[in-house]
C-alpha cells in the first residue's frame, strides 16, 4: 500500500469516509478508542499524510493544508459526537444497573408515639388558646378546700359522698387526689383576679389535667381519667356565652356542623346547672341503630352551668359585678366516642399499639 | 333512684295523649330528671286467656310426668279435627294443643296461653315445637314468665270453677273478663310501664310519685292534682305524747323540727293489701309484706313522707326524741346491732324511765323493740321531719341508707306529716279495719321559710334570654311559690318541699328551665387577647415530641405503687423514695396503698404489660407527676372569712406533698432490629444518657454528669457502675439514667441490660423560664484540629479530663470531646488511654500555628497536672 499524499482529494476523502464509518460503527466507548487510534493515531493514513504536507510543493502546501485541515476536523466532530453518544449511552446504563427495590423494609429503629389522651388535651387547648383562653393548671394532690369547699359543696351535703374520694393517710390530713379539675378554676381566678378587677381582663382559662375517683377499672370507668374544664368571668357573661362556647368548641372537633344541647341539671358549684350533649357527629339523630349514640341522637358530653355566686365568692370576686360560667368533660370519653375507642383498659394498660395507631397528632 | 309506674303517675296527673314511658321520659329529661331506664311493656302477643278443656298426664322416661293439655283459645284455636303431627291420629275440638310441665291445674281451669309469634321478657320469642311426643303450641305461663313475680312453682291459674285449684292472687282479673281467646296483655297490666328516674341531690321532692307528677305538669303544662292535698280529719291536741329534746343540735340545727303521731284501734292484722297495692309496689322496686308495712310503704313512695308504725301494746309513754348517749346501742329492723355515736338522733320511749328505750335511729331506721306484728291491733303511726344533715352523717356512719334517709338527706316536704298520716291510716283502716283516734299528736317548731328577693330582672341578666317580669313569675308561681311584686323587686317564698330554694340563683335556674334550656340563644364571647401557652407548657409538648421522635412511645401509668415495687427495685429502707411516700386512707386495692415516689416505679407496668403481650423490643416514656410526703405541711382546714387571701393560698400550697413534673423512659430489647441490610443494635446505657441529653437540650439547660449519687437517694434501680447521676449548674439534682440493676431486671421479669432513665422536668424548665438566649455570631474563619492520646489511670472520668481540656484551652476551644477509649497491654494495668479531639477558632483570624501549639501545650500540662496524664 503506498502512502496517501494530501493532494489526493479522492484519497483523503476515502479515508475520511473509512474513519466516519469506523466511528459510527462503535459499540462501545473501548470500541470507539480503537477506531479512534486507527483513523487518528500515529500510523493512520491521514496521520502520515499531514505529516506528508511539509514534502509537498511549495505551491501546494496551502491546499493541501487546508484539505488536510478540513479532514481532521471532520473527523474530530464526528469523533466528539459519538463518544457524547456513547458516554450518555453508559450513564444511563449504569443507573439502570444500580437500580434498587424500594420496596424492602428501611425503618431502621423503633417508632415512638404519642398517647391519644395527652394529643387530645393539646388540641383541645389550642383551641380555646386561639380564641384568646388560657390553660390554667394545679396540683394532683389537692387541700380538701380547694376541692370542695370552695366549689360550694357543703360537708354534709350528699354531692360530696357522690365524688368517690381518694383521701390521702391520715385521713385528717385534709389531702386528697382531687376529684376534678375544678379546683385550678378557683387557683386561676385567684391569681386573676387582681387582672379582673383593676385592669377589667376578663378571665378565661381551661383547665386540663390528671383526676381521680375510687372507680374500680373496667370497660368505662377507671380510677385515674382526664377533664378539661373552662371558666370564664367577665361582666355580663350569660348562659348564652356558655352555650356559644360549647358550640365553638363542638365545632373545632366534630366539624362546622357540630351542635351541643343543654338540660337541666345539679352541680354544687353552678347554677343554673346543665348537662351538655352532642348532636351526634356520625349519625345526625337519623339513624335508630347508631352505635356513637345507641340511637338517641345525642351523646352525653359533660356538664355546665354558670358559676354559683359562692365560688366567685371564695376566690374573692364580687358575684354582684361579674357572672362565669364553667363546663367540664371527660377526655378519656371524648376520645372515645369520637374514635370509637372500645375499652377504656386500652387506654391505661401502657401497650405501645394503643398510642401508636395515633401517631403524633390527633 | 326512684321508680314511677305510669298507671300511678297518671292518679296525680293527666299524661299527654298517647305518651309511652320513653315519651313521659323525655318530657322529665327537659326539666332535669333523667331517665336511668324503662321497665314493663316488654310483652308483645298473642297472650290469651284459656280454658283448659282436656289434661291427660302421660310418665316420661326421665321419670318426669308431664300434661299434654287441651286448651280453648277461642279465636286462637285450630278448628275441629285432627292435631298437628305427631297428635294427627287423634281429633280433637276446635283448640290448640300444649304441654306444660306444672301440676296446679286441672280441666276447666282458667289459665294465661302464650301462643306462637309473642315474645315474653328476656326477651324470649315464642314458637311452636315438638316435645315429649306432642306439638306444643307455645306455654301456660306461671308469674315468673310474665314478670309478675318470683313464683315459678306452678302455672298461673286465673279461676277454678271447680275450685279445685288455688288462685293466683297477684293479678285480680274480673270475672266476666275470663273468656277464651281475650287478650291477657291489658288484663295481666303487662303493658303497664315503670320508668325510672336519678333525682339530682337538690331535687329530694321529686322521689316521690307526687314530686314526679309535678316536675311532668312543668315540663308539659298538663295540671296537677296535689295526692297530699287531702283534708286531714280530726284535732290536733294531746294525742300520743311525744318530747323533743335535742341537746346537741348539729351546726346549730335541731335534730327534728316535726314530729306527727296517730293512733289507729282494732285492726286487723291478718288483712292482706290489696293486690294493686301490692303490684304497684313490685313494680316500684318494693317487697310487699303485710297491709300496715305495706301502706307505709306505699304513702311514702306515692307522697315522698317517710312513715314509721309502732306497735302500741309495745309502747311506753311518752316517745323522747334525743341525741345517743355514748356508748348506748340498738338492733335495728335489719337485725343489726349499731353502736350509737352522740351525734346520733334517736327516737326512744319510756319503758325503764322516759326516755330510756332506744325505739329507732330518727329519720334512718326502726328498731326491732316495737316493731309491729302480725299480732298487732293498735298501730302508732309516725311521720315526722328530720335535719338533712343529721341524717346523713348517722346513715353514713351506720352504713345504713335507707329508703327513710334517702328521702331525707335531700330534703322532704315540712307540711306533709299530717297528710301523709291520714292517706296511711285511711288506707289501713279501708282495707284492715279499726278506728282512728280524734285527737293526734303534731309538734311542729319547723321554722317559717324564708323569703328570697330578687329583681325582675336578674334571670334574663344571668341565662341570656329576654324574660318578661310576668314569664317570671308565672315560673315561679308554677314551681309553688309565693311571688310579691313591688315594681321589679320579687319578693319569693318557695314552697315547703323545695328547701333547695335558698337564694336568687336557685329561682333564676327554676325559670330557666320552665321556659326550657332549648330556647337559649349561642353567643361566643370574645375574650380579650391572651398570653398564649406558658414556657412550661410549650417546653413539656416539646420534650414529649422528642422522646416519641427518638423512637419511645408514650404512656400513662396509674400512680398507686406497692411497697413490694420498691424492694423488687432493690430501693433501700433510708432511701427518700421509700420514706417519703405518701399513703392513700382509701386505697383502691390494699395491696397498693403508696402513691409513686418516682415514675419508673409503675412505667414497670406498662414495659411489663408490653412483654407479656410478647413484645420483645420495648420503649415507653411517660411525663406526669409523683409525689413526696417530706414537704407535707399543716394543710390549713378553714379560714378567716368566706373568701380566701392569697397568704392563705400560699400557706395551703406549701402545706401540700410535692408533686414536681418529671419524665421517665425504660427500654428494653433493640433499638434497631435486626434486618435484611443490618444486624440488631441492642439499647444500652448510652441510650438512656442519649435521652436526658435531648429533654436537657430541649428544656435549654446544660446538665453537669457524674457518678456521684444524691443525698438520701440510693443508685436504685440501676446498675451502681452504669449509671449516670445529672445536676443542674448550681448542684440541684435532676435525675438519673443508665442500666437497670441485673437484679431488678430478674426480680421484675424484665430482659437483661434493660436501660432507663427518670430527670425531674420542672426545674430544668424553670432554669430557661423568660431567659433571652443572645445569638453568637457564626465565624468564618477555618477551624484548626488538633488530637492528643492521653494515657491516664482507669479511674479518671472521660467527662473530667474533657473539662479540663477545655477549660486550659481557653477561649479558642470551640469544642473538646473523647473519640476513643483504649485499654490493653500496651498501655499497662490500671491505665486506659483516652484520644481526645480539640477544635480551636478564633472569630475575628485564622489561628497561627504558634498560637495552636501554645493551646496544645497548655492543654497537655493542665491533663498531666490534674490527672497525670501523659500523651501516649
Amino acid at each position: 500500500m503506498t502512502d496517501l499524499s494530501p493532494l489526493d482529494a479522492d484519497g483523503v476523502q476515502a479515508a475520511v469516509d473509512e474513519a466516519l464509518a469506523a466511528f459510527a460503527a462503535a459499540t462501545t466507548l473501548d470500541e470507539l478508542k480503537d477506531a479512534r487510534l486507527a483513523h487518528t493515531g500515529d500510523k493512520a493514513p491521514l496521520t502520515l499524510a499531514n505529516r506528508a504536507i511539509k514534502d509537498v510543493a511549495p505551491t501546494d502546501k496551502a491546499a493541501a493544508g487546508k484539505a488536510m485541515g478540513a479532514a481532521r476536523a471532520a473527523m474530530g466532530r464526528a469523533l466528539a459526537a459519538r463518544t457524547e453518544e456513547l458516554e450518555a449511552e453508559r450513564d444511563a446504563r449504569v443507573l439502570v444497573e444500580e437500580t434498587v427495590d424500594v420496596t424492602l423494609p428501611v425503618q431502621r429503629g423503633l417508632v415512638g408515639a404519642r398517647h391519644p389522651l395527652e394529643t387530645m388535651q393539646e388540641t383541645m387547648c389550642d383551641t380555646f388558646v386561639a380564641m384568646g383562653w388560657e390553660v390554667a393548671e394545679g396540683p394532683e394532690m389537692e387541700a380538701e378546700w380547694f376541692n370542695f369547699d370552695a366549689l360550694n359543696f357543703d360537708p354534709d351535703h350528699p354531692a360530696r359522698e357522690m365524688q368517690d374520694t381518694f383521701f390521702i393517710d391520715p385521713p385528717e390530713s385534709g389531702l386528697l387526689l382531687r376529684t376534678h379539675t375544678s379546683p385550678v378554676q378557683v387557683r386561676a381566678a385567684l391569681d386573676r383576679r387582681d387582672a379582673l378587677v383593676r385592669e377589667g381582663r376578663g378571665i378565661y382559662v381551661v383547665c386540663p389535667g390528671k383526676t381521680f375517683r375510687t372507680d374500680e377499672l373496667d370497660a368505662t370507668h377507671t380510677p385515674v381519667f382526664h377533664q378539661i374544664e373552662g371558666l370564664a368571668v367577665d361582666k355580663g357573661l350569660t348562659m348564652a356565652h356558655l352555650k356559644g362556647t360549647l358550640d365553638a368548641f363542638a365545632r373545632s372537633l366534630f366539624g362546622p356542623d357540630a351542635v351541643t344541647r343543654l338540660r337541666p341539671s345539679f352541680f354544687p358549684f353552678t347554677e343554673p346547672s346543665a348537662e351538655m350533649d352532642l348532636r351526634c357527629f356520625v349519625c345526625g339523630g337519623s339513624d335508630a341503630s347508631c352505635r356513637t349514640c345507641s340511637g338517641t341522637g345525642w351523646i352525653e358530653w359533660g356538664g355546665c352551668g354558670m358559676t354559683h355566686p359562692n365560688v366567685l365568692i371564695a376566690a374573692g370576686i364580687d358575684p354582684f359585678e361579674y357572672t362565669a360560667f364553667a363546663f367540664g368533660m371527660g377526655i378519656e370519653r371524648t376520645l372515645m366516642f369520637r374514635h370509637g375507642v372500645k375499652d377504656m383498659r386500652d387506654m391505661v394498660e401502657g401497650d405501645v399499639h394503643f398510642s401508636q395507631q395515633f401517631g403524633m397528632e390527633i | 333512684m326512684p321508680k314511677i309506674p305510669l298507671k300511678w303517675l297518671e292518679e296525680s296527673i293527666d299524661l299527654l295523649p298517647g305518651s309511652t314511658g320513653a315519651d313521659v321520659a323525655a318530657a322529665l329529661v327537659r326539666v332535669g330528671l333523667e331517665e336511668e331506664g324503662i321497665e314493663g311493656g316488654s310483652v308483645t302477643g298473642p297472650l290469651v286467656i284459656g280454658r283448659v278443656m282436656s289434661l291427660v298426664k302421660e310418665e316420661q322416661s326421665n321419670g318426669k310426668t308431664i300434661n299434654y293439655c287441651r286448651v280453648d283459645v277461642g279465636s286462637h284455636n285450630d278448628p275441629e279435627g285432627p292435631g298437628h303431627k305427631p297428635d294427627n291420629k287423634v281429633e280433637y275440638p276446635s283448640s290448640r294443643g300444649i304441654v306444660c310441665g306444672a301440676h296446679n291445674f286441672v280441666e276447666g281451669d282458667f289459665v294465661v296461653v302464650v301462643l306462637p309469634g309473642a315474645t315474653l321478657p328476656g326477651p324470649f320469642p315464642i314458637s311452636g315445637r315438638k316435645t315429649y311426643g306432642h306439638w306444643s303450641d307455645g306455654m301456660i305461663c306461671s308469674a315468673k314468665e310474665l314478670g309478675l313475680g318470683e313464683d315459678h312453682s306452678g302455672i298461673i291459674v286465673l279461676s277454678s270453677p271447680s275450685g279445685q285449684s288455688s288462685v293466683f292472687e297477684g293479678v285480680s282479673v274480673p270475672t266476666d273478663a275470663l273468656v277464651p281467646g281475650a287478650d291477657a296483655i291489658p288484663l295481666l297490666g303487662l303493658d303497664e310501664q315503670t320508668i325510672e328516674i336519678n333525682v339530682t341531690p337538690d331535687r329530694g321532692y321529686s322521689f316521690s310519685v307526687r314530686g314526679v307528677a309535678r316536675e311532668y305538669s312543668h315540663s308539659t303544662g298538663q295540671p296537677l292534682r296535689d295526692p297530699a292535698a287531702i283534708a286531714v280529719s280530726g284535732r290536733r291536741g294531746a294525742g300520743f305524747p311525744v318530747d323533743i329534746d335535742d341537746q346537741a343540735p348539729i351546726r346549730g340545727r335541731v335534730g327534728c323540727d316535726r314530729f306527727a303521731a296517730r293512733i289507729l284501734r282494732g285492726f286487723d292484722p291478718a288483712a292482706p293489701s290489696p293486690t294493686w297495692m301490692k303490684r304497684r309496689l313490685d313494680q316500684a322496686g318494693m317487697r310487699p309484706i303485710s297491709l300496715a308495712v305495706d301502706v307505709t310503704n306505699y304513702v311514702m313512695l306515692e307522697l315522698g313522707q317517710p312513715l314509721h308504725a309502732y306497735d302500741l301494746a309495745k309502747l311506753e309513754e311518752p316517745i323522747v326524741v334525743r341525741r345517743a348517749k355514748a356508748g348506748e346501742t340498738l338492733v335495728t329492723l335489719d337485725d343489726v346491732e349499731r353502736k350509737l355515736d352522740p351525734e346520733d338522733i334517736l327516737v326512744t320511749d319510756s319503758v325503764g324511765g322516759a326516755g330510756e328505750r332506744i325505739i329507732g335511729l330518727g329519720g334512718v331506721m326502726g328498731g326491732l323493740d316495737t316493731e309491729i306484728s302480725d299480732t298487732t291491733t293498735d298501730i302508732l303511726l309516725e311521720a315526722a321531719h328530720w335535719d338533712p344533715i343529721s341524717i346523713a352523717r348517722t346513715a353514713r356512719r351506720h352504713r345504713l341508707g335507707s329508703e327513710a334517709s334517702r328521702r331525707y338527706e335531700r330534703g322532704v316536704d315540712t307540711a306533709l306529716p299530717p297528710h301523709a298520716i291520714e292517706r296511711a291510716l285511711g288506707l289501713m283502716k279501708e282495707f284492715g279495719g279499726g278506728e282512728i283516734e280524734e285527737i293526734y299528736t303534731d309538734i311542729n317548731h319547723v321554722d317559717p321559710i324564708k323569703p328570697i328577693v330578687m329583681d325582675a330582672s336578674y334571670p334574663s341578666t344571668l341565662v341570656g334570654v329576654e324574660y318578661r317580669q310576668d314569664v317570671v313569675v308565672d315560673s315561679l308561681e308554677q314551681v309553688g311559690c309565693i311571688v310579691v311584686e313591688d315594681g321589679t323587686k320579687l319578693t319569693v317564698t318557695p314552697p315547703s318541699w323545695r328547701p333547695d330554694l335558698e337564694s336568687p340563683v336557685n329561682l333564676v335556674e327554676e325559670v330557666a328551665r320552665l321556659e326550657g334550656y332549648d330556647t337559649l340563644p349561642s353567643v361566643l364571647p370574645v375574650a380579650p387577647p391572651g398570653r398564649g401557652l406558658t414556657h412550661s407548657q410549650k417546653t413539656r409538648r416539646s420534650v414529649a415530641r422528642t422522646l416519641a421522635e427518638a423512637g419511645l412511645t408514650e404512656v400513662l401509668t396509674y400512680p398507686f405503687m406497692a411497697e413490694a415495687r420498691l424492694d423488687d427495685m432493690l430501693v433501700p429502707a433510708d432511701d427518700f423514695r421509700r420514706v417519703q411516700a405518701v399513703r392513700l386512707a382509701n386505697p383502691l386495692s390494699a395491696d397498693k396503698p403508696l402513691m409513686r415516689t418516682g415514675l419508673t416505679a409503675t412505667l414497670i407496668d406498662a414495659v411489663k404489660t408490653n412483654l407479656g403481650r410478647g413484645a420483645q423490643d420495648v420503649a415507653v416514656y411517660e411525663i406526669g407527676r409523683a409525689y413526696r410526703a417530706d414537704l407535707i405541711g399543716d394543710v390549713p382546714r378553714s379560714f378567716s372569712g368566706s373568701t380566701i387571701t392569697p397568704d392563705d393560698v400560699q400557706r395551703l400550697n406549701e402545706a401540700l406533698p410535692g408533686q414536681r413534673r418529671r419524665v421517665a423512659g425504660i427500654m428494653a430489647g433493640n433499638r434497631v432490629p435486626a434486618s435484611w441490610n443490618h444486624g440488631a443494635e441492642a439499647f444500652d446505657w448510652t441510650d438512656a444518657i442519649a435521652m436526658v441529653q435531648k429533654v436537657a437540650a430541649v428544656c435549654g439547660v446544660e446538665l453537669e454528669v457524674s457518678r456521684e449519687p444524691f443525698e438520701h437517694l440510693s443508685a436504685a434501680p440501676a446498675h451502681p457502675g452504669r449509671v449516670a447521676f445529672f445536676r443542674l449548674a448550681d448542684g440541684e439534682p435532676i435525675g438519673f439514667a443508665g442500666e437497670m440493676h441485673p437484679k431488678v431486671c430478674e426480680n421484675l421479669g424484665l430482659p437483661a441490660r434493660t436501660v432507663g432513665f427518670e430527670v425531674v422536668l420542672d426545674p430544668m424548665i424553670d432554669a430557661s423560664e423568660g431567659r433571652i438566649a443572645p445569638a453568637t455570631p457564626v465565624s468564618q474563619q477555618v477551624l484548626a484540629k488538633e488530637d492528643f492520646a492521653f494515657v491516664v489511670p482507669d479511674y479518671v472520668p472521660a467527662g473530667s479530663l474533657v473539662a479540663a481540656v477545655k477549660s486550659a484551652g481557653g477561649e479558642l476551644v470551640e469544642d473538646a470531646h473523647v473519640f476513643d477509649v483504649y485499654t490493653g497491654s500496651q498501655i499497662g494495668a490500671g491505665k486506659k488511654s483516652l484520644a481526645v479531639n480539640v477544635v480551636m477558632r478564633a472569630a475575628d483570624r485564622t489561628l497561627s500555628a504558634d498560637e495552636v501549639l501554645a493551646v496544645r501545650e497548655a492543654i497537655i500540662a493542665a491533663a498531666g497536672e490534674e490527672f497525670g496524664a501523659v500523651l501516649r
